[in-house]
């Protein structure tokens, strides 16, 4: 056998000072050639951890055996059996903590890249003709019903799953598209739309029915659903409400939460303001608040909408950044400027109700605080004005609480998460299930995948159905 | 696509239109609203509902046409759809028997305020309502507010149909004249709301105000709508739109609502607040 190349096919990728003014993907996928070279680098060990690595437990080696084999679509159908949503789970992925951490190859040199093939492998498939045909087994029919209320990644997984396993499936989605945070968030040069709404097909092709327009909660109740012909219903309503920094000013125009900035530019498309009508009002100098994957998102947004500079204010340092490194790699070498260690503590206006400006003081670490990270205390008399006359907030986001609060019987925690038994994504309220962002606060796409198929399996042993 | 089963023009810039949405129909209440797209590439935009029709499944709305989707929205006829139609979001008002009530609506307003005024009336209250346009041709539903209302007072600011004055006048002269009124709603311009706020304020009368700032989603996703309200952010489309007139940070609110001042321009001289310019 020949030695292994311990280093990984590098992904080919738009140049920075191009991508900084384009919305096109900034990763432009393998070509065969490279996927079968990564492919081949896999030394296929009977550990096989990445499979376990992996929150949906995606057979790995062995879809990457047949890429090395050149059997397509068997590699297609190994991932598909295990993962329906693999062109944005290849892309959005932090592959780095998850599969390719306990890669064995990791020990000696760069670990497979798992992610990229998995997108290979989707793309692949995407360019074939009638790929919308579901190429997966599905349970004969039983005869049973559920609901699934919203349309993200643990709301499609969960319908994905119980669809497969014979069951009559309607997601419920309160936007006028499909994809949750897929299509609201997490902007195009990193997730496509096409590819979102390629895959939102797929499911619908397993038989799930999607409901656009429906806010469950005001034009019906979770309960109306439970009597109204639903066996089961799943919760995977995300965390859609913005936080904010209740800061002196903060209401001024100008002001944005992240979620406001993200989704009038990637779902109402205000970065083709000739096309849509969506406006998005934004100055030349724009700060985000924020060290998540979500304030580079929007950073990176700033950037392709033309601002001259635009900054990421942090109170922590760079080490501590919950962003993929992968993401604020990007973010820099696009020309986002990071003020790290750097706290706001108000806002000024223009006098006619516009920000104009950004009070901050300088911090530094103390001893790790309950996240375990080293906690940023103020320095004294290091107060300074930063002039900014757009600001971005991307402090995070806690569930919305227009589900649970319309919902007798189903128990929350004090910070609005609606309590599940982790193994099964019950919650405390009979023949309702729940999971992703809306039981775990905000954390990544594929956590929120893994717990909506933990709930499908659920909600399958429920229904009486057989193995999927 | 949510069907326009019927289109009524009030006057020659605003209309009435009635949209095929049985599942928001079975559940609207008066004070809520609902969030449309008029085609695939549209902005989001919130409008009160104006009615409903249970048995028919069916919504009513009005729209003045102020910029380009509430123009473009203008162009439809009956028969045909806007692409999306989502609701009833934000909170149902606060209805009760209170005694004597007021309502005082200008604008959109005259249609909105009138399954409010209803509900009132069936809970028992005596319904005192006002409204006011500049001109004769800029009223409308006169005869739909009259019906649910007691007394129901129509001025026009150069006189051309009922009492020359706003809204203010009528209020005050009842107030001064001693009557219980026990708590107001009032729909309209953001500077008629304060204004009005301000009288009632002096009479201790408790006032509840719509309001309808800029909104994306209606669902409390995107926070577009927060408004002050005794110190507080709120977010309109969720912990509103109905708020204690009272508490409102109304320069706040004036100040996020010119958010676009280009398309200001745009906005239709009938429809903007006399006083302050805004609509």
């Amino acid at each position: 056998m020949a030695k292994v190349d311990l280093n990984r096919v590098e992904m080919p990728k738009q140049e920075p000072h191009v991508r900084a003014k384009n919305f096109n993907e900034v990763a432009l996928g393998y070509n065969a050639e490279q996927a079968k070279y990564e492919a081949n680098r896999c030394i296929q060990c009977p550990k096989r951890s990445c499979v376990r690595g992996c929150p949906v437990n995606v057979d790995i080696l062995d879809f990457i055996k047949a890429i090395c084999e050149g059997n397509m679509p068997e590699a297609v159908r190994i991932l598909k059996n295990k993962n329906s949503l693999p062109g944005i789970c290849g892309r959005v992925c932090p592959q780095e903590t998850q599969c390719e951490e306990v890669c064995s190859l990791g020990k000696k040199g760069a670990p497979i890249a798992i992610g990229r093939l998995e997108r290979y492998v989707a793309d692949w498939e995407q360019q074939q003709a009638g790929s919308a045909r579901p190429i997966v087994d599905i349970a004969p029919a039983s005869g049973k019903r559920a609901a699934v209320v919203g349309s993200g990644p643990a709301g499609l997984t969960c319908a994905a799953d119980l669809a497969k396993m014979g069951h009559q499936v309607t997601i419920y989605e309160a936007l006028h598209v499909a994809g949750g945070v897929l299509m609201y968030g997490i902007p195009e040069f990193r997730l496509p739309k096409v590819i979102v709404q390629s895959e939102v097909n797929y499911v619908k092709s397993l038989g799930v029915e999607i409901t656009l327009d429906s806010v469950i909660g005001k034009m019906m109740s979770v309960d109306e659903l439970l009597s109204n012909g639903y066996d089961a219903v799943f919760l995977g309503t995300g965390a859609g409400l913005p936080m904010f920094l209740h800061i002196p000013g903060e209401n001024f125009t100008g002001i944005y939460s992240a979620n406001e900035f993200l989704t009038r530019v990637n779902l109402m498309k205000a970065y083709l303001p000739e096309e849509y009508d969506t406006p998005l009002p934004m100055g030349r100098l724009v700060a985000v608040i924020g060290g998540g994957n979500v304030a580079m998102d929007a950073a990176r947004c700033a950037l392709r909408l033309g601002a001259d500079r635009v900054y990421i204010v942090y109170r922590r340092s760079r080490v501590e950044m919950p962003a993929r490194a992968e993401e604020v790699e990007n973010a820099q070498e696009e020309g986002i400027i990071f003020k790290m260690l750097t706290n706001p503590l108000r806002f000024l206006g223009d006098g006619r109700g516009w920000v104009s400006a950004m009070e901050c003081i300088e911090m530094e670490l103390g001893e790790p605080d309950a996240s375990g990270r080293r906690r940023p205390i103020p320095k004294p008399g290091s107060e300074f004005v930063m002039d900014v006359d757009t600001v971005v907030v991307a402090l995070g986001t806690t569930p919305n609480p227009l589900v649970p609060s319309t919902t007798e019987g189903l128990a929350t925690t004090s910070e609005g998460t609606v309590v599940v038994d982790k193994k099964t994504g019950q919650t405390s309220k009979p023949r309702v299930w729940a999971g992703g962002d809306v039981a775990t606060g905000a954390a990544t796409v594929i956590s929120a995948m893994g717990a909506g198929k933990v709930a499908a399996a659920s909600i399958n042993e429920f229904l009486g159905g057989g193995t999927g | 696509m949510y069907k326009i089963l019927c289109r009524e023009d009030l006057t020659p810039t605003a209309h009435l239109f009635e949209v095929e949405a049985p599942s928001i129909a079975r559940k609207a209440q008066p004070g809520q609203f609902i969030i449309l797209m008029v085609d695939e590439k549209g902005e989001r935009i919130p409008l009160t509902i104006a009615d409903w029709d249970r048995r028919q499944g069916s919504v009513s709305i009005v729209v003045s046409e102020v910029g380009r989707t509430t123009s473009k929205l203008s162009r439809l006829k009956k028969g045909d759809s806007v692409a999306h139609f989502v609701g009833p979001l934000g909170k149902p008002a606060e209805i009760d028997n209170f005694g004597n009530v007021a309502c005082l609506a200008i604008g959109y307003g005259m249609a909105t305020i009138v399954p409010i005024a209803r509900a009132l009336r069936e809970a028992g209250n005596r319904v005192y309502s006002i409204i006011s346009a500049p001109t004769k041709t800029d009223l409308f539903g006169i005869d739909r507010l009259s019906e649910v209302s007691d007394t129901l007072i129509v001025t026009t600011s150069d006189g051309s149909y009922g009492e020359q004055g706003w809204v203010i006048e009528p209020l005050r002269h009842r107030l001064d004249a001693g009557e219980p009124i026990k708590r107001a709603f009032v729909i309209g311009s953001v500077c008629m709301m304060k204004l009005v706020s301000a009288v009632t304020k002096e009479f201790g009368i408790k006032t509840v105000v719509s309001l309808n700032p800029v909104m994306v989603d209606g669902t409390g996703m995107c926070g577009a709508c927060r408004v002050a309200v005794g110190g507080k952010t709120k977010f309109a489309c969720v912990d509103g739109p109905e708020f204690d007139g009272h508490e409102v940070d109304w320069n706040l609110l004036m100040a996020r609502r010119c958010t676009y001042p280009v398309r200001l321009e745009e906005v239709a001289t009938a429809y903007r607040c006399q006083y302050c310019g805004q609509w």
